[in-house]
């Protein structure tokens, strides 16, 4: 457990320090919802259409940051610090996990009411209940997905393009359901709860995913 | 690796591919009655939905021969989840193939999003495709194996998720568009068990010929090597074809591009 | 829509089935190709071990 929290404080200062993600997807999540204004020539979107540009640009944003997870682990020796260290490897992962999480949460943090400034029509504020627990279920998805794909592709040479091609399949799912639960928190008329069905199933893949992530990660660690 | 000349179960099980899944088309079109409401279009359904259980079934089947490979480390699991996922991806191909000229053929669109399958098998393509690019781009053999089983594993774990979230995704309002698994009278039933049957066979048959071929191949090259040794002769050097198949792991035999 | 007419139906159906057919068929030509490049090895395995044989013979 220690070993995690050390390895997340790491990322997380080292990322306080470059600056070289999260202001990076936080910007393009931006520039996205303007460059959605004008492709879809809307001012103001509601219902599915809100719900899917929301979900499209936070993913895409996502597989932004994704490539760059491993990257220092493998140019500055960190795979082998850990293989050397008497700590479950699997900590390494869990870390990564967190890591990606928390970059995900902060986008979040400024592109949710960014969206509701610049594209959402209704307001957003009784959505935010809903949005949150959908936020929530569906960035632990994400997190864990693009923690693995970010560490198969990081021993590639065309690394940011496997990780978008694995990353987008794998992650259909996530946006099927996040999509639908946001659709009625949208909706012109006034939020309405989201469908639980849509919840459990972002909670039955982030179980599903956390498992065999867990299960598998030790094999991507050279020995 | 002593190999036998063919695989002695490759001859019978090719026979029994090509009576089984003959006598199923020849059933499909002189035994089984035209569909109610589909007309003689329906007969794409014995073509169309055993590819997809195939594929399926192919895809799932790489995933757990793949953690055989992660767990004995023997580098013919490796080969056999490679050819596995190699051969389902143009399964899939070809159950998309078939499903779209059914859908133009019912629906008068070569592309329905309703159909629950086709949606499925689109996003499972684009995923699998990833898998030779991915592997490819990976020099050392023994970790493109590994993180090409990892894949797999993943892989596999995701063909019934999606499968079940796209499923989800359609209002129970739409009746399925094509194909009717349920309810068929048993003349049809029996055909499409026997075509089912007829299309595995073709899978495990295409399967172990492609592993046989390869391991053929590779045992050649190792031959050439050792005797190129023995003989204290320079061999010109095989040019060095990218190839993203699986290669021999070094412990084997000295790591050197395999031409496949 | 309803079902197609036989005459237009006959074109998806055997449209399909072709498909299927050709695809085997390019397994088996890419099958026969590799049967092809696998002779030639063998031949030139064969010369390595007249070589061999020679280079022995010489000793």
């Amino acid at each position: 457990m220690s070993a995690v929290g050390a390895l997340l404080r790491k990322d997380l200062r080292l990322e306080l320090r470059t600056r070289e993600s999260v202001p990076a997807m936080t910007l393009f999540s931006l520039s996205a919802f303007v460059v959605f204004h004008f492709g879809l020539q809307r001012s103001s979107l509601d219902g599915d259409l809100a719900a899917g540009v929301l979900w499209v640009t936070l993913l895409l944003a996502a597989l932004l940051g994704v490539g760059r997870l491993f990257v220092t682990e493998r140019e500055e020796g960190g795979f082998d610090a850990i293989r050397l260290a008497p700590v479950d490897p699997s900590a390494m992962l869990v870390a990564k996990a967190l890591t990606l999480l928390s970059f995900l949460a902060i986008v979040q943090l400024v592109a949710v009411p960014g969206f509701g400034i610049l594209l959402l029509g209704p307001s957003l504020l009784p959505a935010l209940p809903g949005l949150l627990a959908v936020l929530a279920l569906a960035d632990v998805g994400i997190a864990v997905i693009g923690t693995l794909a970010s560490a198969l592709a990081v021993q590639t040479r065309a690394r940011e393009l496997i990780v978008a091609l694995m990353g987008l399949p794998l992650l259909v799912p996530v946006v099927l359901a996040a999509a639908r639960a946001t659709a009625p928190l949208f909706s012109a008329g006034g939020a309405s709860p989201p469908p639980l069905r849509w919840l459990g199933l972002l909670g039955l893949y982030d179980l599903v995913f956390a498992l065999v992530a867990y299960a598998v990660f030790d094999y991507l660690l050279d020995d | 690796m002593h190999g036998k000349a063919l695989r002695p179960g490759l001859k019978p099980l090719a026979l029994a591919t090509v009576l089984t899944l003959g006598g199923a088309y020849v059933l499909a079109f002189f035994y089984a009655p035209n569909d109610a409401d589909q007309g003689f279009v329906q007969k794409i359904f014995y073509l169309h939905v055993p590819l997809a259980i195939c594929a399926l079934g192919g895809f799932i089947a790489g995933g757990v021969m793949a953690i055989g490979y992660l767990r004995t480390g023997e580098q013919r699991w490796d080969l056999r989840s490679y050819v596995a996922i190699h051969l389902s991806l143009i399964f899939a191909v070809a159950t998309l193939i078939t499903g779209s000229i059914w859908a133009r053929a019912s629906w008068g669109h070569w592309w329905v999003w309703q159909e629950p399958t086709l949606v499925s098998f689109l996003i499972i393509f684009l995923l699998y495709a990833c898998y030779q690019p991915m592997r490819f781009a990976i020099e050392d053999p023994e970790r493109q194996a590994r993180y090409a089983a990892v894949f797999a594993v993943v892989a596999g774990a995701f063909v019934p998720l999606n499968f079940l979230a796209v499923r989800l995704a359609n209002p129970l309002v739409h009746p399925r568009l094509l194909g009717s698994t349920g309810s068929l009278p048993p003349s049809m039933e029996l055909t499409f068990v026997i075509a089912m049957v007829g299309m595995a066979l073709l899978w495990v048959t295409l399967w172990k010929y492609e592993i046989t071929a390869k391991q053929t191949s590779m045992q050649l090259r190792a031959l050439k090597r050792r005797l190129a040794e023995r003989a204290e002769m320079t061999l010109p050097a095989p040019a060095p074809r990218r190839s993203s198949a699986p290669r021999p792991t070094p412990a084997a035999r000295p790591a050197e591009p395999v031409e496949l | 829509m309803p079902a197609l007419p036989l005459h237009e139906a006959g074109k998806y159906v055997a449209g399909a089935y072709i498909v299927f057919l050709a695809l085997i068929l390019i397994y088996v030509a890419i099958m026969a190709a590799r049967l092809g490049r696998l002779q030639r090895d063998i031949v030139e395995l064969s010369e390595l071990v007249d070589r061999a044989d020679l280079g022995n013979d010489e000793r």
